[in-house]
């Protein structure tokens, strides 16, 4: 044992970690993994024609295509009733990211490096959201975009009568909600990668001659690009799925998104099946940012390491 | 030196290398006041006096309990959403944790195709939609005859899934930091494997695995596609349902007081979590916040 080429695990330790990875782990198989395979044996299974009721087709072998090619031939056939709900989520959720981005990344760069002693402060106010119910982050702007409500009011001091119903299936508001709803979840990590960036480089910089913005565009950003990455994707693959931001402050057919089309269908009998054809839509759009972000933890900790 | 600068020209102001960041600063104080005071307001309506929630009318406890009828107090299907809330975030969260943390220190140190592949389940699950999750979980309950239930059981089984990866990932980053000497140690000093690990390895994880029971929580009471797909009649409808089915409807100011409710049981959790989480890094350098910030 004393020299150091002779370490090998006692013999209890083999057992050990093995045992206590194994709940987890099944836990993981029998109810993340094993399941998706049930939204895939339901999609391509067929529907019982008396009682509506979904038959899974457990076999691959088997599989019965008609209802993925139902909803596929409404997204891209003659009668494309289901393409205009993804032809906006793809611009909401586009315009939405870009939109977070553009108010999370200063903020969580003058966090990161102006706050000076207000850091803490600073951090644990931009912290609060979390700890605020989604929901009831939603419920105070229904209160307050109501067409009575203070946001009307505020805008119609002076001449003008503002009365603007927003909650009546405004594009605008959707987005602004998605906005409101997930900007805090892109601060954290973006203020983590930015808080992370040594001081040291970018005075080198200053010192050298390059002006704030110089700085800022040939240092900081590509130092910061992989927080970028991460945290743009931690609130667009949420943003795929959502469905009660737009319920709640729009309410209509004419905003719906992929995951209204998820939700009216996943509760009416004999849908089932169109349901998890959304479902696997969303699986697979996101796999390949999912990819990315495995890969860029990878990274992450080998710099860590 | 403050006047002559004063004086300058905008020009000027703007070439100077080492001017105060006001721009960004007013930026970022913009940017909290959207994010807070829009809830503020929220909280404030609850108090208010009559049915409104746009117009004031003066302070009261109305919807707290002064109202026979549909005051949080009184009415039981809002003091039921909550106490189910907070049912769900407790049994969650006590389920939730021991499996995470016993499932990041065995994927930190077993090597081979199982823990690889629970690996990468782990970090799927960590950023993949929710509504995914839950329509298959609900397949699972509705389509086939399984074990998984709706209700109570179904909703605990699902939140655990989905929150399974915050224990994981947060332990698994401490983990990567305290290293292996301290455990090496132990067993060199006598320990076994496994007493290396619950003397020495779990006294050196106690913040992160309060970091993630708080985190876990707060989510949990947090949580509405799961909980509401998974559900089986109104008696398990928690809070964040509750506000969904109401919102749209002409609600009284007692879902402002249902929610501000929530709101105080989360910032008392967070409260005692950060405590504890100071009690157990007293004396240790660095950003004692990072792993909230981090990984959150």
């Amino acid at each position: 044992m004393a020299d150091g080429d002779d370490r090998r695990p006692p013999p209890g330790s083999r057992l050990l970690w093995p045992l206590l990875a194994l709940p987890g782990t099944v836990w993981l198989a029998l109810l993340f993994v094993a399941p998706l395979y049930v939204v895939l044996a339901i999609l391509f299974g067929g529907v019982d024609p008396i009682l509506r009721e979904p038959v899974p087709v457990w076999n691959p072998l088997n599989w019965d295509f008609t209802q993925f090619t139902y909803v596929w031939d409404h997204i891209v056939g003659h009668a494309p009733f289901f393409r205009p709900a993804l032809v906006r989520t793809v611009l909401y959720v586009t315009i939405s990211s870009v939109l977070c981005l553009l108010v999370a990344y200063p903020v969580a760069y003058f966090t990161a490096r102006y706050a000076g002693r207000w850091k803490g402060v600073l951090l644990a106010a931009l912290i609060a959201p979390f700890w605020i119910s989604y929901m009831m982050r939603m419920l105070a702007w229904v209160n307050l975009l109501q067409t009575d409500g203070l946001v009307n009011r505020a805008l119609s001091v002076g001449f003008f009568h503002v009365h603007v119903d927003w909650l009546q299936g405004h594009a605008t508001t959707v987005v602004l909600g998605l906005v409101y709803g997930y900007v805090p979840y892109m601060i954290l990590p973006l203020f983590a990668g930015l808080d992370r960036i040594p001081v040291p480089m970018l005075e080198a910089a200053r010192d050298l001659g390059a002006s704030r913005w110089e700085t800022f565009r040939r240092v900081t950003w590509p130092l910061s690009r992989t927080a970028v990455v991460v945290s743009l994707l931690i609130t667009t693959l949420p943003m795929l799925g959502d469905y009660f931001t737009n319920d709640l402050l729009s309410g209509s057919p004419s905003t719906s998104m992929i995951g209204n089309l998820i939700n009216n269908s996943v509760l009416t009998p004999g849908q089932t099946g169109q349901a998890g054809a959304f479902v696997l839509i969303i699986l697979v759009v996101s796999i390949v940012p999912m990819v990315l972000y495995v890969r860029s933890t990878r990274s992450g900790q080998d710099v860590m390491t | 030196m403050t006047s002559r600068r004063d004086r300058r020209s905008p020009a000027a102001w703007y070439r100077d290398p080492w001017r105060k960041p006001w721009v960004l600063g007013a930026f970022t104080l913009g940017y909290l006041a959207w994010s807070l005071l829009p809830v503020l307001v929220a909280v404030l309506f609850s108090f208010n006096a009559g049915r409104s929630r746009v117009t004031w009318q003066g302070f009261s406890m109305r919807w707290y309990y002064g109202d026979p009828l549909r005051s949080v107090w009184h009415d039981s299907s809002l003091h039921t959403a909550l106490t189910h809330t907070l049912m769900l975030g407790l049994l969650a969260t006590v389920v939730t944790v021991p499996l995470g943390v016993a499932m990041a220190l065995g994927l930190d140190r077993w090597r081979g195709r199982i823990p690889a592949g629970a690996n990468l389940a782990v970090l799927i699950s960590f950023v993949l939609p929710e509504i995914l999750i839950a329509v298959s979980l609900l397949f699972v309950a509705t389509v086939l005859t399984s074990p998984l239930r709706l209700g109570t059981s179904g909703q605990v089984l699902g939140l655990v899934t989905f929150q399974l990866s915050y224990p994981v990932v947060i332990v698994r980053a401490r983990l990567l930091t305290i290293g292996r000497d301290y455990e090496e140690a132990a067993v060199d000093l006598g320990a076994s494997p496994f007493g290396a690990v619950w003397r020495v390895l779990m006294k050196m994880l106690l913040p992160a695995i309060f970091a993630s029971a708080v985190l876990v929580f707060a989510d949990v009471i947090d949580d509405f596609i799961i909980v509401r797909y998974l559900s089986g009649d109104s008696s398990t409808e928690p809070v964040s349902v509750k506000v969904y089915n109401t919102a749209r409807a002409a609600p009284t100011p007692a879902l402002n007081a249902l929610t501000t409710l929530l709101l105080v049981a989360s910032l008392v959790a967070v409260t005692l979590g950060f405590l504890a989480y100071r009690w157990f890094t007293r004396g240790e350098k660095g950003r004692s916040l990072d792993v909230f910030a981090g990984e959150a």
